[in-house]
C-alpha cells in the first residue's frame, strides 16, 4: 500500500506537490458537480420541457412514428454489430460478458433510466422494452447470417440495405410527417445525423475511388470537389444554404430547412470520408490488387471483393470518428437554419414566463451536453474497441 | 507448315481501351458539366427574376452598422468591414492556435504521466471536451459564464488588481504606446534571439556541454523589446472600472473572450489526444537511451522525446490549425464581429447573398491554403533526412 502510493503519488518532492495540488482541484471539481446536481440545481426545468428537449412539438398522434423509427434503427445497428466477424466474444463466460456489456453500454442504459424517471410515463417505459427486444432480434439475425449459410450467401451490398430500408424509411417518414414548426429537440440533431451518415457514405466511397481513378478528367474534378469543401467551414455553407438555395435550383423544389441541412451535411462529410477512405486505400498493399489481376479479375471486381473491403474495415475507427463530429455538428444547423435543436430548445425554454431571469441557463445547457456526451463517448469508445480488435497499427 | 493465327486483327474501335476510357471520361465530364450549366441557368433566371445584383458593386455601400472596438463608423463602406471582419478572423485563428497548441500539449504530456492524479485529471478533461459539440462549449461560456456569472462592472472582479472581470468583458494591463514601434521592437529581438540560439549551438557543439540555446534565446527574445520599450519612455497601464466601462490596459471584448476560451479548450482536447499519440509513437528505445545516458525527466522530454514526437504530430496538427480557423466562424453565433458574422449583418442588410457568402468562403479558402502551405513547409523542415 505505501509502495503503490509511493510509486503513483509521491515519487519526488515535485511530484507530491502536484498530487497535493491537482487532487485538490480535482476534488472540488467533483464535490461542485455533485452539489449542483444534487443540491443546488432546479431540474424542474428539465422535467418540465422534457418533450420539448427531446422531440419539440411533435404531435401526440404521430409518435408512434417516433417509436417505430428509433426501434427498426436499433435492429439494424444490432444486426450490423452481431453479423460482424469481427466480434469474437465467443471465448468469454457468461459473467465477464455480462460485465463487458455493462462496461459498453451501461452509460446508455443510465441515460435511458434517468429520461423514463423524468419522464414518468408508462409510453417511456413501453418503448425502452420494445427498442431493447429489437436490439436481441436483430442480433440474432445478425448471427443467424454467420451461422446459417443460405443467408451468408447474400451478398453484404443487398443484405445490409435489405435490414437498414425500414430504418431509413421510418426516419424519413418521421422527418417529413411534421412540419417544422411541430418539429424541434435532441431527435432532429440524431435524425439527420443518421440520414447523413447513410447518404453520406456511398458518396464518399465514390470520391475516394474517383481521386484514386486512373482517369485523368475524374481525378480532377473529384479532388477539386474535395479540396473546396474542406477549406470551407461548415457553418458558412450551412448559412448559404439558408439563404441563398433557392438561387440555385427551381424554388418550387427547395427543400425545407431541415433538408436543407442534410444536404450540406451529406456533401460536406462526404469530401472528409473521401479522404479517410483514401488513405485505407493506399494503406493497402499493391500486391493485393496485383494477385486480383493475376486471378483475371476486372478492375471493378479488385475494387469491390479485394481493396475495398480491407480498406473500408482498417479505416473503421477513423470513419467512425468522423460520423461523432458529424453528430455534434447538427447543433450547427440549429444556429444557422432556424432550427429548433436540442441547443436551441434548451437556450429558449429557459426565456419561459416559470423560469425567466432565474438564471437556470446552467441547468438547460447540462441536460444538452449529457445528451450529446453519451452519444458520443460510447460510440467513441466502442470505436476504440474496434480499433483493438481489428488491431490496427499492431500488424 | 501450317500459319500461326496471324496477329489479331485490329481491336474493333467500341472494344479499344483506350477509346473507352476517354469516352467514359468525356461522359462523366458531360455530366458535371450539365449539372453546373443546369444550376447556372437556374441562377441566371432566379436572379432575373427576384432583380438583385450578382457583382461585387455591393462592397462600396455604406455598411450601416458598427464594430464595437475599434473605429469604423455607419458611413464606411461594406469593404472596410470586410477588412475588419477578417483581420478579427486573424486575430481569433493566432491567439487561439498559440494557446491551443501549448495547453494541448500540457494535457498531451499530462495524460502519459506517472502520477496517477494527474494522469486521470488529464483524461477526464480529454474526455468530456472531445464529446461536447463546439457549439455548445461556445454557448455555454457566452450565456452561462460571460453574461450570467460574471458580475455587473459596478462591482466587477479584480483579481490582484491586474484584471477587470466583468460581464462588459475583460481588461488586461497592456502596453502603452504605438503599436508598429513595438512590432518593430519584436522584430528585433526575434532576429537578436535566432542569432544567440545559433552561436550557441555552434558553442556548445564545440565545448561538448549541454547547450542553454532555450534559456539565452527566449532572454534575448525578451530583453530587446522591454529594454526598447523603457528607452523610448513608454510605460504599460493598468485597467481601472471608470464610469460605465474600463480604462487603461487593454479590453477584450466579452464575445471575442468567450470564443477564445470555447476554441482553445475545444482544440486543446484534440491536440492532447495527437501530442499523446505522437508521444507513444517515438521508439521506446530512444526514452531508454536517453535514461542510459543520465538525463533529467525534463531534458529526457525537452531533448529526446518531444522534437521526435512533434515530427510525427505535425500533419494532425495542421489539421487542428485549419480546423480552429474554420470554427472561428462560430463567432458569428455570439455576435462577435469576425468575418462570418460581416457577412451575415450586410446580406441582412441587402446586400445580395450569393456574392457576399462565396465572397467570404473564398477567403477562408484563402486562409486555408495559407495555413496548409505553413504547415508543410515546417513539415519537412521538421521531416527526417533520409539518405
Amino acid at each position: 500500500m505505501i509502495t503503490w502510493l509511493r510509486r503513483n503519488l509521491f515519487r519526488t518532492w515535485w511530484d507530491s506537490i502536484m498530487t497535493v495540488v491537482f487532487g485538490y482541484v480535482g476534488l472540488w471539481v467533483i464535490w461542485t458537480v455533485i452539489e449542483f446536481v444534487f443540491v443546488t440545481g432546479r431540474w424542474e426545468i428539465i422535467q418540465v420541457n422534457l418533450k420539448l428537449l427531446l422531440v419539440g412539438r411533435f404531435p401526440d398522434e404521430l409518435m408512434w412514428l417516433v417509436g417505430a423509427s428509433l426501434t427498426a434503427l436499433a435492429f439494424w445497428v444490432a444486426a450490423v454489430a452481431g453479423g460482424s466477424k469481427i466480434d469474437l466474444n465467443n471465448v468469454q463466460t457468461i459473467p465477464q460478458r455480462l460485465f463487458d456489456y455493462t462496461r459498453r453500454f451501461g452509460l446508455i442504459v443510465a441515460l435511458a433510466a434517468l429520461l423514463i424517471f423524468l419522464a414518468a410515463d408508462i409510453a417511456a417505459l413501453l418503448l425502452a422494452f420494445q427498442v431493447l427486444g429489437a436490439v436481441v432480434v436483430g442480433r440474432l439475425v445478425g448471427l443467424a447470417r454467420r451461422k446459417v449459410s443460405v443467408l451468408g450467401a447474400i451478398p453484404s451490398i443487398i443484405w445490409h440495405p435489405m435490414l437498414g430500408s425500414p430504418a431509413i424509411a421510418l426516419v424519413l417518414v418521421t422527418l417529413m410527417e411534421s412540419t417544422l414548426e411541430e418539429w424541434g429537440g435532441f431527435l432532429i440533431n440524431f435524425y439527420m445525423a443518421i440520414i447523413s451518415i447513410v447518404l453520406c457514405f456511398p458518396l464518399g466511397v465514390l470520391l475516394a475511388l474517383g481521386r484514386r481513378s486512373s482517369f485523368p478528367i475524374i481525378r480532377l474534378v473529384t479532388t477539386t470537389y474535395i479540396e473546396l469543401i474542406r477549406g470551407a467551414p461548415l457553418f458558412v455553407l450551412l448559412l448559404l444554404a439558408g439563404v441563398a438555395l433557392e438561387f440555385f435550383i427551381p424554388p418550387s423544389i427547395a427543400p425545407d430547412a431541415i433538408f436543407r441541412g442534410v444536404t450540406v451535411f451529406t456533401l460536406f462529410t462526404a469530401a472528409y470520408l473521401a479522404e479517410i477512405v483514401r488513405g485505407g486505400l493506399q494503406s493497402i498493399p499493391k500486391g493485393q490488387t496485383e494477385a486480383g489481376k493475376a486471378l483475371g479479375l476486372s478492375t471493378t471486381k479488385i475494387t469491390y471483393l479485394i481493396t475495398m473491403p480491407q480498406a473500408l474495415r482498417n479505416v473503421i475507427p477513423a470513419q467512425i470518428g468522423q460520423f461523432i463530429s458529424l453528430f455534434k455538428d447538427t447543433t450547427l444547423a440549429g444556429a444557422a437554419l432556424n432550427i429548433l435543436d436540442v441547443l436551441n430548445v434548451g437556450t429558449a425554454i429557459t426565456k419561459q414566463q416559470d423560469f425567466l431571469g432565474q438564471g437556470l441557463i446552467y441547468e438547460a445547457l447540462a441536460f444538452v451536453a449529457l445528451l450529446f456526451w453519451v452519444g458520443s463517448y460510447v460510440m467513441s469508445r466502442e470505436s476504440q474497441r474496434l480499433e483493438k480488435r481489428l488491431g490496427v497499427g499492431v500488424r | 507448315m501450317s500459319s500461326l493465327p496471324s496477329a489479331p486483327a485490329k481491336v474493333p474501335i467500341w472494344r479499344d481501351v483506350r477509346v473507352l476510357r476517354w469516352l467514359f471520361q468525356i461522359a462523366v465530364l458531360a455530366v458535371v458539366g450539365l449539372i453546373i450549366y443546369w444550376i447556372w441557368g437556374n441562377y441566371q433566371t432566379n436572379i432575373e427574376r427576384s432583380s438583385v445584383q450578382t457583382d461585387l458593386r455591393f462592397l462600396d455601400n455604406p455598411a450601416s452598422f458598427t464594430i464595437p472596438g475599434n473605429d469604423f463608423d455607419q458611413s464606411s463602406p461594406v469593404r472596410a468591414a470586410f477588412v475588419q471582419g477578417f483581420l478579427n478572423t486573424i486575430q481569433v485563428a493566432l491567439v487561439g492556435i498559440f494557446f491551443a497548441t501549448i495547453l494541448g500539449t500540457i494535457v498531451g504530456i499530462a495524460r502519459l504521466s506517472k502520477n496517477l492524479v494527474v494522469k486521470t485529471i488529464a483524461a477526464a478533461y480529454v474526455e468530456v471536451i472531445r464529446n461536447l459539440p463546439l457549439l455548445l462549449l461556445l454557448t455555454f461560456m457566452n450565456l452561462a459564464v460571460v453574461l450570467q456569472t460574471f458580475p455587473r462592472i459596478e462591482d466587477a472582479w479584480k483579481p490582484l488588481d491586474l484584471f477587470v472581470i466583468s460581464n462588459r468583458g475583460l481588461a488586461i494591463p497592456w502596453f502603452e504606446g504605438s503599436a508598429g514601434q513595438l512590432s518593430l521592437l519584436v522584430l528585433a529581438g526575434i532576429v537578436l534571439a535566432v542569432i544567440v540560439v545559433r552561436l550557441e549551438r555552434a558553442r556548445a557543439d564545440k565545448v561538448g556541454r549541454p547547450s542553454r540555446a532555450l534559456l539565452l534565446g527566449t532572454l534575448a527574445l525578451a530583453i530587446v523589446p522591454v529594454v526598447g520599450w523603457i528607452t523610448l519612455g513608454y510605460t504599460w497601464t493598468l485597467p481601472f472600472v471608470d464610469g460605465r466601462g474600463t480604462s487603461g490596459g487593454l479590453r477584450l471584448d466579452p464575445s471575442f473572450f468567450a470564443l477564445i476560451v470555447a476554441l482553445v479548450v475545444y482544440t486543446s482536447s484534440h491536440i492532447a489526444e495527437i501530442v499523446r499519440g505522437s508521444i507513444l509513437a517515438v521508439p521506446r528505445g530512444q526514452g531508454e537511451a536517453a535514461d542510459a545516458l543520465a538525463l533529467s525527466n525534463s531534458q529526457k522530454m525537452r531533448i529526446i522525446i518531444l522534437p521526435q514526437a512533434f515530427r510525427v504530430a505535425m500533419p494532425a496538427l495542421g489539421n487542428q490549425y485549419l480546423n480552429l480557423i474554420k470554427n472561428s466562424s462560430l463567432g458569428a453565433t455570439i455576435s462577435y464581429f469576425e468575418l462570418t458574422q460581416i457577412a451575415q449583418i450586410t446580406v441582412g442588410n441587402g446586400s445580395p447573398a450569393v456574392p457576399a457568402f462565396t465572397l467570404t468562403l473564398l477567403v477562408y479558402l484563402a486562409i486555408s491554403l495559407f495555413t496548409s502551405l505553413f504547415v508543410n513547409y515546417f513539415n519537412r523542415r521538421l521531416a527526417l533526412v533520409e539518405r
